[in-house]
């Protein structure tokens, strides 16, 4: 490398903003996989970062070819793709190298050229004399309970604590007195080990990226605590610095142990010096073929969506409504926002982010701990408590330290050893909630109160204050309302409908909860936001704000849990009578609602049989979640592709197949666009992490992926990996992504380019996301109905190429569904034929 | 009735041949063939049960069938069923069904869906082939199966390097245990002049008791079989490949190391123990292993942080405590405990994902943070200890594989097809001047036997070191085999034509077999070379499966006729050549390292073209 001057705190800064940040297990927060690349444009970036680290950041030549063959991506579409990028004369030209042009697709990754000379030069294994002993002592440091007995001290920071045990301890850690004197007396920085290993400073930054992506799991990891130490419960100071310097500190060791004084560091062996790690990366042709294949792949989706989108006509809701219902915004809502508009006509749906537009900690009752439930870059400044939680937390004697011990283990084992076989024909021929299963609905007693509102100003806990003032009610509620258009035609009842997801045997359950609540199931937003907008003096402050809410109006919190399909209410007794007789009703609604909406989600699951009777159909996907043998318990945010935000009128008339994010908003209540830029806010980080992270998982399942989740284990509560020696695995494991089609978020908006504009530029982290293309965003002109798409910083129309005659009508759902073709294998050719196309509904 | 204790053996292995039949993608098929084996087999072991204690509890015996007769040599295959039997039999019968219902759902769309279930498949016929066996050459049988089919399910995921390493790691401690029980077979035979069905232990123990060199035969027998069991109910020393293997998908993990597999030991001392019941000495070996191991196994147990390592750990010292209450002779106790070990660890195994939303939850209750507390040096040390696994890991390596490793490396010269095939000559040479001239050798008074023996082993553990091309490291593998024969023919004398017959041809056949495969590897980019792992299975996964068969083929494994060959062999050895019977048994025992290594080197691992995703090597 060209620099000479080693900077430490630069190198680790560099160090964290690549490595992966995510966090431990119970808060999963989706996030974009190339994150440290996204103030790149997104193909330069993926290039760029697969060309450091190896990943594979795109399906393979062949799948794409594969893809074009079986018609999922349009010949139409390609040659419409080649015209734009390289124009009308180069189409036959590039369509022969997109299509029969053989490349080489080998991708040799800059990292880890530097440290392989340490097996050159001494044929030693370096990293498996180091990293099996590295990995066992910052898990056993940063165990949250697995072990029966914790580390000792482990409430210093990880160099005391270690360097205390190790002062104490008769046997050591290290196996040369020589590097536990070392370490024992600290007389040591980065840079001086660093000098000790690898000699020439020229080669310290390069050598500790090779270190560290040698096992970017736990680095990431620790990374990660070390800037939110609050994902860990049991709070652990670690930073990143410390554990690459006793990494070090153990590669010294170990060459000492092997090598004696014979060896000389590593810069001495380097034949040929690798090039710079993140240099510029030219642009080969290959990736241009593959960034064609790519965006065709993407439009011959997104081009069929935006025809449908024309050709659905207006549906509107009846005067006198039902009632009306929100939603979050999740993909995973889209059906069963379809199927109770389908049950019930007159009642009306909408979308809004799942936290209700209300942020809080919250602590359940006797717990030690606050949860947020909020989106993941917003702090709270609020805390809600429960009170009066009636229902009994259960125990499993199963995961009871005692069958480790020596005794009680022998006691254990000839006693409920025999009980668990009873167990175990239990759970898998009679499936029901256990404890051991991660419950969606023990997030909060059904029958508790909460304290959300706010007495006097100076009651707080930990600096936070407890409940919200009238006035603070009073905006949420105001800012919530205004964000969906909901400002008049209320109906008597509406119900805010949180999701929550409950699934067994899933270490990645937090994947599958809200995501605009931190990875937790929503119902306490929802029963907050719908306190606030029935308390009268907010309903008579927002009458003065132009919102008049009627006196016969009740906002009733409820929860979906979308793996089990089984809806809870909350508060249902505050129903006046009229309402509670109508509630009895619509719950009936609901309820065949959801098992439409079994019957629409059975169809990828291979172990139920969507033609039986409905009601089996539900109880099949009631046991799938609660299933212990079944690893996908609920496919979570898979097939993600679309985000619409606008009038529920856009896609009302549209079978999405559960592929689309659907945030409502009123152009006609917003002229001026200041309302849409703050629905547009959350849109790129919440649905475009999830969208990316879908992606990446998908097309790398190994190294940006978790790889299957069949022979994960657990590590010390915070994450999984194979093996007890393996590198923790971040992103989604394999029975996630596996019916994802891996293409970037389409949004559309229903709003003038102009405003559209204005919104996504309202600040640089929003619009970062649109100018470099890691999401697409198409602007629907309401009076015009005509759409344009975002490029190179302006829009543009887009005249959809699908002709009107291919977009298919739904004329019976349930015939419909029962017919969809399941995949075969889950080779992405035969994967994505189980995600249909856009549809209009009858 | 007798004759109904082969299906025990013949449903699953039946069943095993029928899935091979199907795709991978085809799981509809695969998974009806497992559904009627489950459920056959448990109605046969339940059935069974019922029918042997409406007869009175009587054992069971039944001859199945003769392999090989000679003058001095029988080599039958003997079927028994008693108490034993029958709990391990429901006990297995209950958690194949358990663990195959478990699995349906839980591989369903795995690249490995067929592999799993064929697997396990023939896993259920090994185990019954150990739990029904009458002599030690049926359970014999068993135990290589056994060993095979853990080496699948731990190497599952073959193109990831922890695997593939640990499958190798497992392997070396399995094939220890096969080189004692191979020993103890043939210590049996020359104490007992026959081969021994376990009914009749009792006289065996009679003759060993006679004192002088019976004693020390007995003493000998005894040692291998305790050292069979120990390594393969992972007890001290060897304790830590337990939680290495915990490889594969979790349902594998959870029938094979927390329940039958592991407990296999248990079912050897329990079957041997008529014939070590009177040994004292004995009994306290067999206490201080299992109490060794279940006071060690518990410390490293409770300062684990991973959930599989840990269930590992425990199992292991409730094993230690078996082997103590085995010795001890509470057989009906052991039995309890075995059962309920069982289906304890495989349940904990089964659901040890849930550990992490359980015990999450559970903290948001009852988390107390730590309390200051005084370190002490004893807390400290075992503190470190524990979480070191004691070292037993390193002292595996460095102690038992290390020096032999050492060794390999200093007889690379051998890898020169020159000098391979002129050691081979002398060596025929030599055991062609003893034929014509029976005198000539005698009157030199030199160890011929051993020396040819030597050089067996120095191509075998050459060839186990080796570093460069595989077709080499495969030949010297046969050039190995080679000098067994003459060295044993020397010993020997007189051979009889059929035992060569059926030693040669099964080891050359899967020689030319395995030699095919692997120059048909070298065709793809010309090089095999054993330095690095190559990952070939993941463009040619048929080549891949035959090279598996022509290793197992290559040292014994009984799909060959040289399967009784080599314990015909064996048995020409006779009590007073110490040296030639240790260093034959090494070079059994390296030869199926060396030969799995080729495997594992040639086919598994990440695969070395990069361009589709590859594992990193961490994982």
């Amino acid at each position: 490398m060209a620099d000479h001057s080693f900077d430490e705190a630069h190198v680790i800064q560099e160090l964290k903003h690549f490595l992966p940040s995510q966090q431990a297990l119970k808060d999963f927060i989706h996030h974009n996989s190339l994150h440290a690349f996204q103030h790149m444009k997104f193909y330069d970036a993926i290039f760029k970062a697969s060309r450091i680290f190896g990943y594979q950041v795109h399906l393979q030549l062949t799948e794409y070819r594969d893809l074009y063959k079986s018609g999922r991506i349009r010949e139409d579409i390609l040659n419409k793709t080649i015209v734009q990028k390289k124009g009308k004369d180069a189409l036959a030209g590039w369509k022969q190298k997109v299509l029969d042009t053989p490349y080489d697709v080998i991708n040799h990754p800059r990292v880890g050229q530097l440290r392989k000379y340490w097996k050159e030069a001494y044929a030693f294994d370096l990293d498996n004399a180091v990293q099996p002993r590295l990995f066992r002592i910052v898990c056993a440091f940063l165990d949250q309970g697995i072990a029966v007995q914790r580390m000792p001290l482990s409430d210093r920071s990880f160099t005391q604590a270690i360097r205390e045990i190790e002062r104490k301890s008769w046997v050591s850690f290290f196996k040369t007195k020589k590097i536990r004197q070392q370490f024992l007396e600290g007389n040591y920085s980065l840079t001086s080990l660093l000098k000790q290993i690898v000699g020439d400073e020229a080669y310290f930054e390069q050598y500790l990226f090779d270190q560290q992506f040698a096992h970017h799991g736990w680095s990431g990891f620790v990374s990660a605590v070390e800037d939110n130490p609050h994902t860990l419960l049991d709070r652990k100071q670690i930073c990143l610095k410390e554990f690459i310097e006793f990494e070090l500190l153990l590669e010294l060791d170990a060459l000492h142990r092997r090598l004696g004084e014979n060896w000389q560091p590593l810069a001495d062996h380097v034949s040929s010096p690798p090039e710079n790690l993140l240099a510029d990366i030219p642009k080969t042709e290959f990736a241009e073929v593959i960034e064609l294949w790519q965006d065709a792949f993407e439009w011959s989706y997104y081009d069929g969506v935006l025809r449908g989108i024309l050709l659905a006509g207006d549906r509107p809701v009846a005067a006198d409504k039902t009632f009306q219902a929100i939603f979050c915004i999740d993909e995973r809502e889209d059906s069963i926002r379809r199927h109770i508009e389908a049950v019930d006509k007159c009642c009306e749906t909408f979308g809004a982010p799942g936290f209700f537009g209300v942020e809080f900690y919250f602590q359940q009752q006797g717990s030690k701990f606050y949860d947020k439930l909020c989106p993941a870059p917003v702090t709270p400044r609020y805390l809600i408590k429960e009170y009066e939680a009636t229902e009994e937390k259960k125990h499993e004697p199963l995961y009871s330290k005692l069958t480790h011990g020596f005794f009680t283990g022998f006691f254990m084992s000839i006693t409920y050893g025999f009980w668990a076989l009873a167990k175990k024909a239990q759970m898998l021929f009679r499936p029901k909630m256990s404890p051991a299963i991660s419950n969606a609905y023990a997030h909060m007693d059904r029958h508790s109160v909460l304290t959300i509102e706010n007495k006097r100003t100076d009651d707080t806990e930990n600096g936070l204050q407890i409940g919200y003032t009238i006035e603070e009610m009073t905006t949420r509620a105001e800012n919530f309302l205004r964000g969906i258009g909901l400002i008049r035609g209320f109906a008597p009842i509406v119900y805010m409908v949180a999701h929550g997801s409950s699934s067994a045997n899933n270490p990645h359950h937090g994947a599958h909860d809200c995501g605009a609540c931190s990875g937790r199931p929503g119902a306490t937003n929802a029963r907050v936001q719908a306190f606030i907008l029935n308390h009268p003096k907010v309903r008579a402050a927002l009458a003065a704000r132009n919102i008049n809410i009627p006196a016969g109006t009740q906002f009733i919190g409820c929860m979906h849990d979308t793996a089990a399909d089984v809806m809870g209410y909350y508060d249902e007794e505050i129903l006046h009578a009229e309402n509670s007789r109508a509630h009895l009703l619509n719950k009936q609604h609901f309820e065949t609602a959801l098992n439409l909406n079994a019957k629409e989600r059975s169809r990828r699951f291979a172990s139920i049989n969507t033609r039986q009777k409905l009601e089996q159909v539900r109880q099949a996907i009631h046991n799938r979640s609660v299933s212990l043998f079944e690893p996908r318990p609920e496919l979570g945010h898979g097939t993600n592709t679309l985000a619409i935000i606008g009038r529920r009128n856009m896609s009302k008339g549209l079978f999405l197949d559960r592929r689309a994010f659907l945030n409502s908003y009123d152009h006609n209540t917003d002229p001026d666009g200041s309302i849409l830029a703050a629905v547009m806010r959350p849109i790129g980080l919440v649905c475009g992490g999830i969208n990316l992270e879908y992606y990446f998982s998908r097309v790398d399942n190994i190294k940006l992926g978790a790889g299957t989740k069949l022979p994960h284990n657990v590590m010390g509560l915070f994450g999984v990996a194979n093996s007890s020696d393996g590198d923790l695995r971040p992103g989604l494991p394999w029975q996630m992504i596996e019916v994802h089609d891996p293409v970037r978020l389409l949004v559309i908006v229903e709003q003038s380019p102009e405003i559209v504009l204005q919104a996504i530029q309202s600040s640089p982290e929003v619009f970062e996301w649109y100018k470099n293309e890691w999401v697409h965003i198409v602007a629907f002109h309401p009076p015009e109905k005509q759409f344009y798409y975002f490029r190179d910083g302006a829009f543009s129309t887009y005249e959809p190429l699908t002709r009107v005659e291919e977009i298919r009508v739904i004329h019976n759902m349930e015939t419909f569904i029962e017919g969809a073709k399941e995949m075969e294998t889950n080779h992405i050719v035969h994967a994505t034929e189980e995600n249909l196309p856009v549809y209009l509904l009858d | 009735m007798d004759q109904l204790l082969v299906l025990f053996i013949g449903l699953p292995l039946l069943s095993f041949f029928v899935t091979l039949f199907w795709k991978n993608r085809n799981e509809r098929p695969i998974g009806l063939v497992v559904r009627y084996t489950k459920v056959a087999y448990i109605i046969l072991s339940v059935s069974y049960l019922v029918w042997w204690i409406a007869n009175g509890l009587t054992p069971v015996s039944f001859k199945l069938a003769t392999l090989y007769r000679s003058d001095n040599f029988v080599f039958a295959l003997e079927l028994f069923y008693d108490e034993i039997t029958a709990v391990f039999s429901i006990v297995g019968a209950l958690l194949f069904f358990l663990v195959a219902t478990f699995s349906k759902y839980y591989m369903h769309r795995d690249q490995g869906y067929k592999r799993f279930f064929s697997t396990i498949l023939l896993f259920a016929a090994g185990y019954n082939f150990i739990i029904l066996s009458g002599n030690f050459e049926t359970l014999f049988i068993g135990w290589e199966i056994k060993g095979l089919c853990s080496f699948l399910l731990i190497a599952f995921y073959w193109n990831r390097y922890l695997p593939v390493k640990n499958a190798l790691k497992t392997v070396s401690n399995y094939r220890i245990s096969d080189v004692m029980l191979m020993l103890a077979m043939w210590m049996m035979h020359h104490l007992t002049h026959r081969n021994i069905s376990f009914t009749d232990l009792g006289e065996a123990k009679q003759i060993a008791a006679q004192g002088g060199a019976y004693a020390a035969m007995g003493v000998l027998v005894v040692c291998m079989i305790v050292l069979a069991a120990t390594v393969k109910s992972a007890q001290f020393p060897f304790t830590s490949w337990l939680p290495r293997a915990m490889e594969g998908p979790t349902s594998s993990s959870a029938i094979f190391y927390g329940s039958l597999s592991v407990h296999i030991g248990i079912f050897l001392l329990l079957r041997t123990h008529p014939f070590w019941e009177d040994m004292l000495w004995a009994k306290i070996l067999i206490i201080v292993t299992g109490a060794v191991t279940a006071v060690l196994s518990t410390l490293i147990a409770r300062v684990q942080p991973t959930v599989k390592t840990q269930i590992a750990y425990s199992s292991a010292a409730q094993i230690g405590l078996m082997f103590i209450e085995t010795a001890v002779g509470f057989h009906w106790l052991v039995l309890i405990h075995f059962a309920g070990n069982a289906f304890l660890r495989t349940y904990q195994l089964l659901v040890s994902p849930s550990v992490l939303n359980y015990l999450v939850h559970h903290q948001y209750f009852h988390y107390e943070a730590p309390r200051e507390r005084k370190l002490s040096a004893v807390a400290a040390s075992f503190y470190v200890l524990g979480v070191k696994e004691w070292n037993l890991d390193a002292f595996m390596f460095r102690f038992v594989w290390s020096p032999f490793k050492w060794i390999g490396v200093k007889l690379q010269f051998l890898q020169s097809y020159i000098i391979t095939t002129l050691l081979v000559a002398m060596a025929f040479a030599i055991v062609l001047a003893n034929r014509f001239n029976a005198g000539l050798l005698a009157g030199m008074n030199v160890p011929f036997p051993e020396i040819l023996m030597s050089v067996a082993l120095m191509f075998v553990l050459s060839s186990f070191s080796s570093r460069g091309s595989a077709l080499k490291a495969w030949v010297l593998l046969l050039a190995a085999h080679a000098c067994i024969i003459l060295a044993i023919w020397l010993t020997a004398g007189q051979i009889a034509s059929l035992e060569f017959l059926y030693y040669a041809g099964g080891i050359v056949s899967a020689f030319l077999l395995g030699y095919y495969c692997l120059q048909r590897i070298h065709g793809i980019d010309q090089d095999i070379l054993l330095n690095r792992f190559h990952g070939y299975v993941y463009e040619a996964e048929n080549k891949g499966l035959l090279f598996l068969l022509a290793v197992i083929g290559m040292l014994g494994f009984p799909i060959t006729t040289a399967f009784v060959g080599i314990d015909v062999f064996f048995t020409h050895v006779d009590t007073h050549q110490p040296v030639l019977i240790v260093l034959l048994a090494l070079c059994f025992l390296f030869i199926e390292l060396a030969a799995f290594r080729i495997l594992l080197r040639i086919f598994m691992g990440p695969h070395k073209k990069l361009y589709h995703p590859v594992a990193y090597r961490s994982s």
